[in-house]
């Protein structure tokens, strides 16, 4: 178990290091920052003086020991935008997203749960049907469409919610319902059918000759053996959240790390793009382990 | 010890259908039974023939639709139990009628240790929680005969073998003293020993609590080891009905006398007798010291601990020979075909086939020594692509060695081989889906010999399949030794199945060849106690015991 953690702890630190090195690479093809921070007309005195203060006047090579230098010192380098440093700026928006993401994937998860497992117990009755479409709707309607039209319905029409920003419980409705569209949707469908063929299992054959009642059956015999995939892809999608929705925390104005990261690397803000980097990686390999552990968890068979 | 004028369950006419995609199937035709407190009924059948569903209607387990009870009565009690609600039905499942299956593994949830699973009956018919259930669970797994039930009581299904699974199963149905226990194929999946002891257990526990034992096999000497009346059922009728002794002893019926006569551990003097009748000729194969080791774990703190599955063993196969294997699960048999047939690769020995060692070959010299050496498995629907055709399934060793067959010939070969197994020609553009076991087994004889095999590898060819089909696809396999001169190795966990077919017997336990000789001196005079063992477990009938 130990030796298991380790093993992964030492697995998700390479990994990070070669992401930052992409990463590194591939933020300084995108142009130079001086072409966005100085005015049109500096000279090429001052676009040099520029560089220089900011280390771009080395060949990139160098730039990237240095970084590694800073790297090992916990330096993450400062913020062109912002002039403090870069993994300051990362860390104030990544609970914002933390929060949206958790909120977002638990209701769903837990909503999914009990809709496809009804679903499942009786296959073909209406509102099996019902939620195979809603599901389904969910699972692929575009979430900016669902976004802007819930903006332009509820905020701009209706007047209800705000149309974006945070502060109030009514800022969180629309961002939230929104996120969970697609996690719920597909999850449903994992749920239902993952339930189905644990239904039609042996063991659930042995429950009922035991006479257990119908709830036990389903919630506990069956549901307890189909969380495995859901587990799986509620962590793909978990995943997916925490890299930060950068479109729908765009649209609503949320001040999270996806935002961030979209408008860092429009402003060639190099060190925080690979800050907040960083910091989802980080927090996905970590999500990653959870997961693994709660497979050992579920499964007693599963063993680390 | 019957009493017929009082039954305990009385099933009347009972008609159930499946509705498949066009028309509904008659799984279950008319049929009647009855069983008393005390007394043991054996439904025997072979698989389809209706047995396992008429006794899950009784439990409330056919699911409505597919299902659809067309007629019929099942009186418990004197209740009528088509007339009760779901919850009636719950409450006298587990508690007055209990069931346990053939396949304890899959029948038993896996994320659940078993005194969980246990102490749910307790709670479902309010017979207890808590504390009190996990006593009485504790006890009851003793009772079963699990060692230690203080401690394994906290294991999950996967911790325990297969017998200790069915004796956990066992210890779920008694919990609550039922009146019937109804035991699907209870001992189907175990080895013969483990099959002996669970039989006894049954047995004890139905004197000890007086119930009644629906018991539901194939197997004929189960059927005849435990049975105080048997009901025949074959296509969903009951087609005999009586004492057991008198249907073993005077079948009626002409599909129970060919059930009987088709038993391989019947009477030796009438069986017919399958063995080669060539004189064995040259050694094909030379087995020396043959030994697979299985490293179990080696860590940096653990010493290394290893696991002998094939131990130093030493065998040859003659042309035109049969060698039966023997032994029960984890003797190592199946781990000799794999290595044999190149599959694994031994930790020591050699085996020498037409003077060359098998593991010394090149890729190419173990290429064409494959087209010379086939292997027939036990379940022929698992080793047959599903999306293949009978004709590619037979003709695609010809795609691997090129030279067997130029391809404008492929057609008729296929043809000739198909008739050759027993099947049609116009079977060749059929599925593997829609064939029988039986008959899919004839499928994989005819791959087998597509590549034109000297020795053929049979591991567990026939265990998954019913008796009367079983003696078939000997008779095929004798009769293509004789035509085509093939040596085989037939492995098996069933020593009476080798009884006819088998030139040469070699008794396999813990990775050991314990006893080897000619066929009807190993039977004569089994020298070695664990042959003799397993010549004792074969079950006997009980009318023949009860008089002991």
């Amino acid at each position: 178990m130990i030796t298991y953690l380790g093993r992964r702890a030492f697995h998700s630190i390479l990994s990070v290091i070669g992401l930052l090195t992409l990463v590194f690479f591939l933020t300084r093809l995108t142009g130079d920052p001086s072409a966005l921070y100085l005015p049109l007309d500096s000279t090429a005195e001052a676009r040099a003086a520029f560089a220089r203060l900011n280390g771009l006047d080395q060949p990139i090579y160098w730039q990237f020991l240095e970084y590694l230098r800073d790297l090992l010192q916990l330096d993450f380098g400062e913020s062109l935008r912002q002039n403090r440093s870069a993994m300051q700026v990362a860390l104030e928006a990544f609970p914002e997203t933390l929060k949206l993401a958790a909120v977002a994937i638990t209701l769903s998860t837990a909503l999914a749960i009990l809709v496809g497992s009804l679903a499942a117990a009786r296959p073909g009755s209406m509102f099996d049907r019902v939620a195979s479409l809603v599901s389904l709707a969910g699972a692929s309607a575009p979430d900016f469409w669902v976004a802007i039209v819930g903006i332009l319905v509820f905020a701009v029409g209706l007047g209800l919610l705000p149309t974006s920003g945070t502060g109030t419980w009514a800022h969180w409705i629309m961002p939230t319902f929104v996120l969970m569209l697609r996690p719920f949707g597909l999850l449903v469908q994992v749920v239902r059918g993952t339930m189905l063929s644990a239904l039609a299992s042996p063991y659930i054959k042995t429950a009922r000759a035991k006479g257990l009642p119908r709830q036990k059956i389903i919630f506990g015999h069956a549901l307890r053996n189909s969380l495995l995939p859901v587990v799986t892809v509620a962590g793909d999608l978990a995943t997916s959240l925490v890299n930060g929705a950068v479109v729908v925390e765009s649209i609503f104005g949320w001040p999270g790390i996806g935002k961030l990261m979209i408008d860092s690397i429009i402003q060639r803000d190099f060190a925080v793009v690979q800050s907040t980097i960083l910091v989802t990686a980080t927090a996905i390999f970590i999500l990653n382990i959870a997961i693994d552990l709660l497979y050992a968890v579920l499964d007693p068979r599963i063993r680390y | 010890m019957s009493n017929a004028t009082n039954p305990i369950l009385k099933v009347d006419g009972l008609t159930v259908d499946f509705l498949s995609d066009d028309e509904p199937v008659r799984a279950v035709d008319d049929v009647s039974f009855h069983v008393s407190r005390g007394e043991t009924l054996v439904i025997l059948g072979e698989s389809g023939s209706g047995k396992s569903v008429s006794t899950s209607t009784v439990m409330d387990l056919i699911d409505c639709p597919p299902g659809d009870i067309v007629a019929g009565s099942c009186l418990f009690d004197g209740v009528e139990l088509s007339g009760l609600g779901a919850e009636a039905r719950r409450s006298i499942n587990g508690s007055r009628i209990a069931m346990i299956f053939q396949d304890p593994l899959a029948y038993l949830n896996p994320v659940y240790t078993v005194g969980r699973q246990i102490e749910e009956v307790y709670e479902s018919h309010g017979a207890g929680a808590g504390k009190d259930a996990r006593a009485k669970t504790i006890e009851l797994l003793r009772r079963v005969g699990i060692p230690e039930p203080e401690n394994r009581v906290d294991f999950y299904p996967h911790q325990f073998s297969g017998g200790q699974r069915q004796r956990v199963m066992i210890a779920m149905a008694i919990a609550l003293k039922p009146d019937i226990l109804i035991a699907d194929e209870p001992t189907t999946a175990l080895d013969v020993s483990v099959q002996a002891q669970i039989l006894d257990l049954l047995r004890d526990l139905q004197r000890e609590t007086g119930m009644a034992l629906i018991m539901i096999t194939h197997d004929l000497e189960v059927a005849s080891s435990m049975a105080d009346r048997i009901i025949v059922m074959n296509g969903g009728k009951v087609v005999e009905t009586g004492i057991a002794k008198e249907v073993f002893s005077n079948p009626q019926h002409a599909y129970t006398r060919r059930l009987i006569s088709a038993l391989p551990h019947g009477n030796a003097a009438e069986a017919p007798n399958r063995r080669s009748t060539t004189i064995a000729g040259k050694t094909l194969l030379k087995v020396e010291h043959l030994t697979k080791h299985y490293v179990l774990a080696s860590g940096a703190f653990s010493s290394k601990r290893t696991f002998k599955a094939v131990d130093d063993i030493s065998f040859e196969v003659r042309r035109g020979e049969t060698l039966g294997i023997v032994g029960e699960s984890g003797s190592g048999k199946s781990s000799v075909a794999r290595m044999l047939l190149g599959l694994n690769a031994p930790s020591a020995g050699k085996a020498v086939f037409a003077g060359e060692n098998i593991f010394e070959m090149n890729e190419k010299r173990l290429m064409a020594f494959r087209r010379k050496v086939q292997m027939v498995f036990q379940d022929p629907y698992g080793s047959m692509n599903p999306r293949m055709r009978v004709y590619s399934i037979i003709s695609e060793p010809w795609v691997i060695h090129r030279d067997i067959l130029p391809k404008n010939r492929w057609k008729a070969r296929v043809a000739e081989l198909l008739e050759l197994v027993g099947l049609l020609p116009e079977h060749a553009d059929r599925y593997p889906h829609q064939f029988s076991g039986g008959q899919r087994q004839r499928i994989a004889i005819a791959r087998a010999l597509a590549s034109e095999p000297e020795l053929i590898v049979c591991d567990e060819a026939v265990s998954a399949l019913d008796v009367s089909i079983q003696a078939q696809v000997i008779d095929l396999l004798a009769d293509l030794r004789t035509r085509l001169r093939l040596s085989y190795i037939f492995i098996t966990h069933d020593l009476p199945i080798v009884r006819h077919f088998a030139d040469r017997i070699m008794v396999m336990k813990d990775g050991k060849i314990v006893e080897e000789g000619q066929t009807s001196a190993l039977f004569g005079a089994p020298r070695h106690e664990y042959t003799q063992s397993l010549l004792q477990a074969v079950p006997k009938p009980k009318w023949l015991t009860q008089a002991q």
